[in-house]
């Protein structure tokens, strides 16, 4: 399906955190000496990334749309998720169905990645430094964790869409979904520990919407 | 006939298997279940030990202790119908060794097809009957066993010590499923919990009963006090790993110390547990007879 660009749409917004968000743990890389040697950061776990109030690592997806039945072509061009001092880059990462994923080890060490996909799970070693490794997802999923068990500390979080609406939060906590068609859409936002939110959002023609979602601990 | 050397061998494979159990909870607890992806290889080698590093470190050592305990296994089989006198010790010992090698393809398909739970509590099942199994072949060569003509005292109770130590190892292993269940993320941990209630009524009923109806049987006495240490160690080491891995853990970054302390301690002594409930149950088939009461109920219930 091809959107007509002189009607597409967007929505746009800022996902913010309320309160104090837990402090990151921390992580031990010591039971392998190549995760230490290729750490100079402190190691902390990314599940709450909030800077300024901003949350990042929200995936933002059209969750309901009036565009069923629609294909949408896949981008050509690969999506990279890279094992970089024994840490998954970047942490939560969204393609579409028939995109590829491209991951890459840029590390010293030994890596397996383990997509726990509900549809089709896969298992595979990556040498150290070694060739990258290409997969293509046939099914939408939502926070499909892909994690090490070489380095249990280890998670990505990968989401594949059937369609092109849907973005991933960056440190300022903004998203953007753009070439949207008018009509009415349910939006979700979904965070690897906090759970989805929704909204309802309606598009006109040329029309850009400001939605916003709060996360917070309960 | 004693054997010395051959006893000694079952309680070397024996402690071989505890340490395969330990080692077996150790990949579970560090999430390394599938740190080496292919199996029967691993990284594509027969041989070749890989760095021992992070999770393979678990996974491989896992496989290195078993492969161990298979060769152990055959030599038992071997030697067993070689020198052993009682047909059914030899049968037992064969057993043992499919045992083990049904045990390989579990773990072997647990990897591959990226731990189902059902595959995983399956090994973990059979992990637990075969160092069970390794423990009563420890038994049954022992000089105590061999020399020691056994005099059954009549057992009156209104269920026998024999009924009771059956149902002991029955509910152990429903034990053992539900936690092995809940364990492998098959399950919620609350009919663990409502069995852990349900197992430690009948265990403690088993062992009172063991100890104030047969206390002066030596062998009975040993089975039932150490089923009553035991169960109070693993209530509490089940009472750690809730706190450690479902209250505190939940949401850990990476498995934590206590976590891994807690659970592979509480699969440990479960297995114990269970072996000893096996002991128990051996010992009151030899040492004690229905009551005369029991066997004509028995009959009865034959000839029905």
């Amino acid at each position: 399906m091809k959107v007509d660009p002189a009607t597409a749409g967007a929505v746009e917004g800022v996902i913010t955190f309320k309160g104090v968000p837990p402090k990151p743990e921390s992580i031990d890389m010591s039971q392998d000496p190549a995760c230490v040697f290729g750490n100079v950061t402190p190691n902390r776990s990314q599940a709450y990334e909030v800077a300024n109030g901003k949350l990042a690592n929200v995936y933002v997806y059209v969750k309901e749309a009036p565009l069923a039945g629609a294909r949408f072509e896949s981008p050509k061009e690969a999506v990279a998720l890279d094992q970089n001092g024994c840490r998954y880059a970047p942490h939560v990462l969204a393609l579409m169905i028939g995109q590829t994923l491209h991951i890459l080890n840029s590390d010293p060490a030994l890596h397996n990645v383990n997509a726990q996909s509900k549809v089709a799970p896969w298992n595979v070693s990556q040498s150290p430094k070694g060739a990258p490794i290409d997969k293509v997802f046939a099914q939408p999923e939502v926070m499909m964790v892909v994690k090490c068990n070489q380095h249990p500390w280890m998670k990505a979080y990968v989401n594949v869409s059937a369609h092109p609406f849907f973005a991933v939060t960056g440190p300022d906590g903004k998203f953007a979904i753009r070439g949207l068609p008018p009509g009415e859409y349910t939006l979700a936002a979904v965070h690897e520990k906090l759970g989805e939110q929704t909204t309802r959002v309606s598009i006109g023609a040329k029309e850009t919407k400001s939605v916003g979602f709060e996360f917070g601990v309960k | 006939m004693y054997n010395a050397h051959y006893h000694r061998f079952t309680i070397f494979l024996t402690a071989c298997t505890f340490l395969l159990i330990v080692a077996g909870a150790l990949v579970t607890s560090n999430d390394a279940g599938l740190a080496v992806p292919d199996w029967p290889t691993s990284f594509g080698n027969w041989v070749k030990i890989p760095p021992m590093v992070g999770g393979v470190k678990y996974e491989h050592g896992h496989r290195m202790v078993a492969q161990f305990v298979g060769f152990l296994t055959i030599v038992l089989a071997v030697w067993t119908q070689r020198a052993e006198t009682r047909a059914w010790m030899r049968k037992l010992a064969w057993a043992m060794l499919g045992l083990v090698m049904v045990q390989g393809v579990l773990g072997g398909l647990t990897v591959l097809m990226l731990l189902p739970w059902w595959v995983s509590t399956l090994h973990a099942m059979a992990a637990q009957t075969f160092f069970s199994l390794t423990m009563l072949m420890a038994v049954f060569a022992s000089r105590r066993w061999l020399d020691a003509e056994p005099s059954p005292v009549e057992d009156g109770g209104s269920v026998s010590l024999r009924v009771l130590s059956m149902a002991g190892i029955a509910v152990v292993y429903v034990q053992l499923f539900l936690g092995a269940g809940f364990r492998h993320q098959g399950m919620h941990f609350l009919p663990h919990v409502i069995g852990a209630v349900a197992a430690t009524g009948l265990l403690i009923r088993l062992s009172v009963r063991a100890l104030s109806g047969f206390g002066t049987i030596r062998p009975i006495k040993a089975a039932a006090s150490s089923i009553l240490g035991l169960l109070f160690l693993q209530i509490l080491l089940g009472f750690g790993a809730y706190l450690t891995r479902v209250e505190w853990g939940r949401d850990a970054v990476q498995p934590q110390l206590s976590m891994v302390l807690t659970t592979v301690g509480h699969v440990a002594v479960g297995a114990l547990l269970l072996a000893h409930c096996f002991l128990l149950a051996v010992q009151a088939y030899r040492h004690t007879l229905p009551a005369r009461g029991d066997s004509v109920r028995a009959e009865k219930a034959a000839a029905a």
